[in-house]
């Protein structure tokens, strides 16, 4: 069997019987057991998947056709899956089986896609190395070429889908990216993912970690795969008020087509004080869309600085409300002592949220409470709405996207992630947070090696709803990059 | 200065709390049945699963709209849902979706009648939507508490006036006119005893001339006569403590109706801090002219109009107007006997108001019924009257035929016919039966011409009784007079 299989590549096979769904899902199964040690899966139930993957291959065998029919994806254990267990990576919910299947996963499986488990992630998605899990760290696959004894992260926090799609067990997987969760992850791992506008993808079922920010995305080997995937995956949903009532095109039907005449934005702001490595790759980027014939337009974007502030305000602001419904009462993990109903809920939450939950809670009631809210949170509502109008003014009337950094760096040690101070790790969603707090489409598409030889990503910022305009360029940047052939430079464990 | 206690002034707020007559919840499509078993109406969203998100009940929207134009307030197009944040074992979200920040409603006001006569208004602040929690239960068990969600996210309007009554009477005059303006738009059915409507009671006291004192909030009170009790005993309880130099702290009380008495629950120091802020998985909600209007055009009459329209078109007097307005169902009754009757509303309607608010409503009282379980069409109460005005059976007869007519449900024509009810007209007859009194009866017409003119009455009985209560009374009254001054 193929390694590092697309889902084109898959539905290809699928579909002439080169294998069956179920020697494909055993396929991953088997690989899934060989490592591991990467700790991408923290639930698996190996006869569901293989009894779905069956039951697709009979539906092949009937002559069905479904864009993912018999595809085997993974799914960040943010989604609720009816029927196995779906913790957010966090002890509280470690014992939560939901009977409802989120939005999301069900739009997957209604085209066809078949489970293989559920993904490592940061707890309540709240992180951006994948080291806040309470089922321990994920490890991303690759060594530095320096120093290959060290384990590096592989972002976070849709860690577990990154690693589990960067070395082969699953075709692709579900993410979700509430401060750049989808992006970081895939720049570190040559990924691409795609954090869609909000409102294209339904939030129903998706355990909320901040309710305005939160979008699930896929994350994939190409771009072609992220295109099939967010079209199967999006869509209005009357279940979530925040959806959007659009209709989603054929995404893959803007690959290869021309980019002649588009105009792409990059802000001045987002070069200041970016690394050697990360301008020099922006500067290819930035030729290969010129020799595509698009025209490179110099923007400023006065307001960027400002995001990751109000995003560190707004965010735990709604999850320290979104949070309080785990108080050990109904489905959540319940502390054993306690003499009354608030020592239940603060030994309850004492033991079951992590460090860095507890830390956003706080801040969350923070910033929140009276004589403090109108200098935290009300500020911060006023610089999104400044940010909004700066991409709305400054940007989009002039140019069609915005091409940047992903991330300030490469993927770090988990020794040294695990050192770091908190704003520290903040730093990483730096290039990230803009695109969720003015809640448009942004993609990173994977464009080369650092000169340790681990990926790194450039990333594109389009208006509301410019997804099919973000998959045509990513498309060109991927192609240029030829990051297929890259990638076999990578030392792998 | 009116309305002084002993010397102090008495300030009243009311927030009342009314549930929305929603088929379904705020937010889930969850039924709101009243009475169904323990945890029977919970959806995964009313148990705040993960990953669970509120859809609103427009319905609910449009109700608090129509309540808005109800209390003849300003209705904002631009509203929104915060979220108040508080553990509570019966709150399973943390957090309740309420508005506090852009309300549905501002700017309204009631009227109240006084005592005197004279109208006042009450201004109120806002009406806003907001969810119900769930129901804890404590008295189940010694060792657990045990939660109810079926009322977890049941929609209710909160409707928060100014501080503008000065006495229980005015408080007391105030739920109950906007209890009937809700039952009249239809929004709640303000039922009082299924919980459907609560009142929180701020109250404080302060000399005439000096700032407002510290007020009491005394929380969840369920009926109005509940209400006036607890208002009176804080005022008590206010005054003694300030007259003994006590200070009145801020602080939630409970009322408890088996004592009579308030208690404290807990006091400002102890209260939460809700942090409050935009719901961020709801849109701001956003009423269209259109809907407005559809709305406005959708309002039934208020009682304030019913009443004058009753006074100025049917020639009824305030306080029988105010009686029939009170009730909806009675005041359309009374509209649609006065339809059905065969002549002119200024010939019946007075008439059927009278036999409606002294027969039927002793009637309801006696049997313990409403008005649409009376056991008759209210068109019968019009063909009774009808039968009065044209002199086919008397007012004393038409008596034994409403009874006849609540104890078998008959129309009054056929009962008249049955029992041979008809009124002696015939001034021949009545002239017999009168005559033979008076020959029967010597004695008392020496009397009454010496002088004892009350024994009129008595030949009048005696004349009617020889009729089994049929003949004209006016008829025999004018016989009696002549024949009696010719004696």
């Amino acid at each position: 069997m193929k390694n590092y299989l697309t889902i084109s590549e898959a539905k290809k096979c699928l579909m002439s019987r080169e294998f069956s769904a179920y020697e494909l899902m055993q396929h991953y199964l088997n690989r899934i057991k060989n490592y591991s040690k990467l700790n991408a899966y923290v639930t698996l139930d190996e006869e569901k998947a293989l009894a779905s993957a069956k039951h697709a291959d009979e539906r092949i065998a009937k002559g069905e056709s479904l864009p993912l029919l018999g595809v085997p994806l993974a799914v960040k254990d943010l989604f609720c899956t009816k029927g196995i267990r779906t913790t957010a990576c966090s002890k509280i919910l470690s014992e939560f089986v939901p009977e409802y299947e989120s939005t999301v996963t069900q739009n997957l499986l209604n085209n066809g896609a078949v489970f293989i488990g559920k993904t490592n992630m940061d707890e309540f998605a709240m992180g951006s190395s994948n080291i806040t899990s309470c089922f321990g760290p994920c490890f991303l696959p690759y060594r530095k070429k320096s120093k290959p004894d060290i384990e590096l992260v592989p972002g976070g926090s849709s860690g577990g889908s990154a690693t589990a799609v960067a070395s082969d067990l699953c075709v692709a997987a579900i993410g979700s990216d509430t401060g750049g969760s989808i992006r970081q992850p895939a720049a570190f791992s040559g990924l691409v993912g795609i954090k869609p506008t909000y409102g294209l993808c339904s939030r129903w079922g998706m355990v909320a970690f901040a309710s305005s920010l939160d979008q699930a995305g896929p994350l994939t080997k190409t771009v072609e795969d992220a295109a099939i995937m967010l079209k199967a995956m999006a869509g209005y949903d009357q279940k979530d008020s925040t959806s959007e009532k659009v209709a989603i095109p054929d995404y893959t039907a803007f690959l290869g087509q021309s980019v002649k005449g588009m105009k792409i934005g990059i802000a001045r702001e987002y070069l200041e004080g970016l690394n050697e490595e990360n301008l020099a790759l922006l500067e290819k980027a930035k030729s290969w869309l010129i020799d595509a014939g698009c025209e490179i337009v110099d923007i400023s974007l006065k307001t960027t600085s400002y995001a990751l502030p109000a995003y560190h305000i707004i965010a735990p602001a709604e999850a320290s409300s979104n949070l309080a419904r785990y108080d050990g009462v109904r489905y959540t993990k319940r502390a054993k002592n306690f003499s009354n109903i608030d020592e239940l809920y603060v030994n309850s939450r004492s033991e079951g949220f992590g460090e860095e939950v507890k830390r956003r809670i706080l801040t969350g009631t923070y910033v929140l409470s009276a004589g403090y809210y109108d200098a935290y949170y009300t500020r911060a509502l006023k610089i999104q709405k400044m940010i909004k109008d700066d991409f709305r003014n400054n940007a989009f009337s002039k140019v069609d996207l915005i091409l940047c950094p992903t991330t300030p760096n490469t993927a770090f040690g988990i020794e040294e992630s695990a050192n770091m101070s908190p704003v520290d790790m903040y730093l990483n969603d730096v290039y990230t947070v803009n695109a969720n707090i003015a809640g448009l489409p942004a993609i990173s598409v994977p464009a080369g090696l650092s000169k340790d030889g681990l990926p790194m990503g450039v990333q594109l910022i389009g208006n509301r709803f410019a997804e099919a305009e973000i998959f045509k360029v990513s498309h060109v940047i991927e192609k240029s990059a030829n990051f297929a052939e890259l990638r076999k430079e990578i030392i792998t464990i | 200065m009116e309305n002084l206690v002993r010397g102090w002034e008495v300030i009243i707020g009311l927030e009342v709390h009314a549930q929305i007559a929603t088929k379904s919840k705020l937010f889930s499509s969850s039924p709101t049945a009243y009475g169904s078993d323990p945890n029977t109406q919970v959806s995964f969203y009313d148990a705040a699963m993960p990953g669970m998100l509120p859809v609103l009940n427009e319905n609910a929207i449009d109700q608090a709209v129509k309540s808005g134009f109800g209390i003849k307030g300003t209705i904002n197009k631009i509203s929104r849902f915060d979220r108040k944040n508080y553990f509570y074992p019966d709150l399973p979200s943390g957090y309740q979706i309420s508005q506090l920040y852009y309300p549905i409603v501002t700017d309204g006001y009631i009227d109240i009648e006084l005592l005197d006569g004279t109208v006042k208004r009450i201004n109120i602040e806002r009406i806003h939507v907001e969810q119900d929690a769930g129901k804890s239960i404590h008295d189940l068990s010694p060792e657990f508490s045990y939660i109810d969600l079926n009322r977890s996210g049941v929609p209710l309007m909160e409707i928060v006036s100014k501080p503008d009554m000065r006495s229980p009477y005015e408080a007391m005059q105030y739920v109950k006119k906007l209890r009937n303006i809700l039952k009249y738009v239809g929004s709640s059915d303000c039922n009082m005893e299924r919980g459907n409507l609560r009142v929180d009671a701020n109250i404080s006291i302060h000399k005439p001339g000096e700032p407002f004192g510290n007020r009491a909030e005394i929380k969840n009170i369920n009926s109005i006569r509940f209400l006036g009790q607890a208002l009176e005993y804080e005022i008590e309880r206010q005054i003694i403590a300030k007259e003994t130099g006590e200070e009145i702290v801020q602080e939630t009380r409970l009322f408890d109706s088996n004592t009579g008495e308030t208690r404290s629950m807990r006091s400002k120091e102890d209260a939460a801090d809700y942090r409050y802020f935009p719901d961020p998985d709801l849109k701001p909600v956003i009423l269209s002219d259109e809907r407005i209007e559809r709305l406005r055009a959708e309002m039934p009459e208020l009682p304030d109009e019913k009443k004058q329209r009753f006074m100025s078109e049917y020639g009824l007097r305030a306080n029988d107007a105010d009686v029939l307005i009170d009730d909806k169902e009675v005041a359309d009754c009374f509209e649609k006997a006065v339809n059905a009757s065969k002549f002119e509303p200024s010939e019946t309607a007075k008439l059927i108001a009278n036999w409606m608010i002294s027969e039927l409503f002793a009637i309801l009282n006696k049997e313990n019924k409403t008005i649409d379980t009376i056991g008759f069409p209210i068109e019968y109460l019009a063909e009774l009257v009808d039968l009065i005005v044209d002199k086919t059976i008397s007012g004393k007869i038409a008596k034994t035929v409403f009874a006849e007519m609540v104890s078998s449900g008959h129309k009054p024509v056929d009962i008249v016919q049955e029992l041979g009810l008809v009124q002696i007209q015939d001034e021949g007859v009545i002239r017999k039966v009168v005559e033979e009194v008076l020959s029967k009866n010597p004695a008392q017409v020496e009397q009454y011409k010496s002088g004892k003119t009350q024994l009129f009455g008595f030949f009048v009985g005696q004349s009617m009784k020889s009729m089994q209560g049929k003949g004209n009374p006016e008829t025999i009254n004018k016989l009696l007079q002549d024949l009696l001054s010719k004696m």
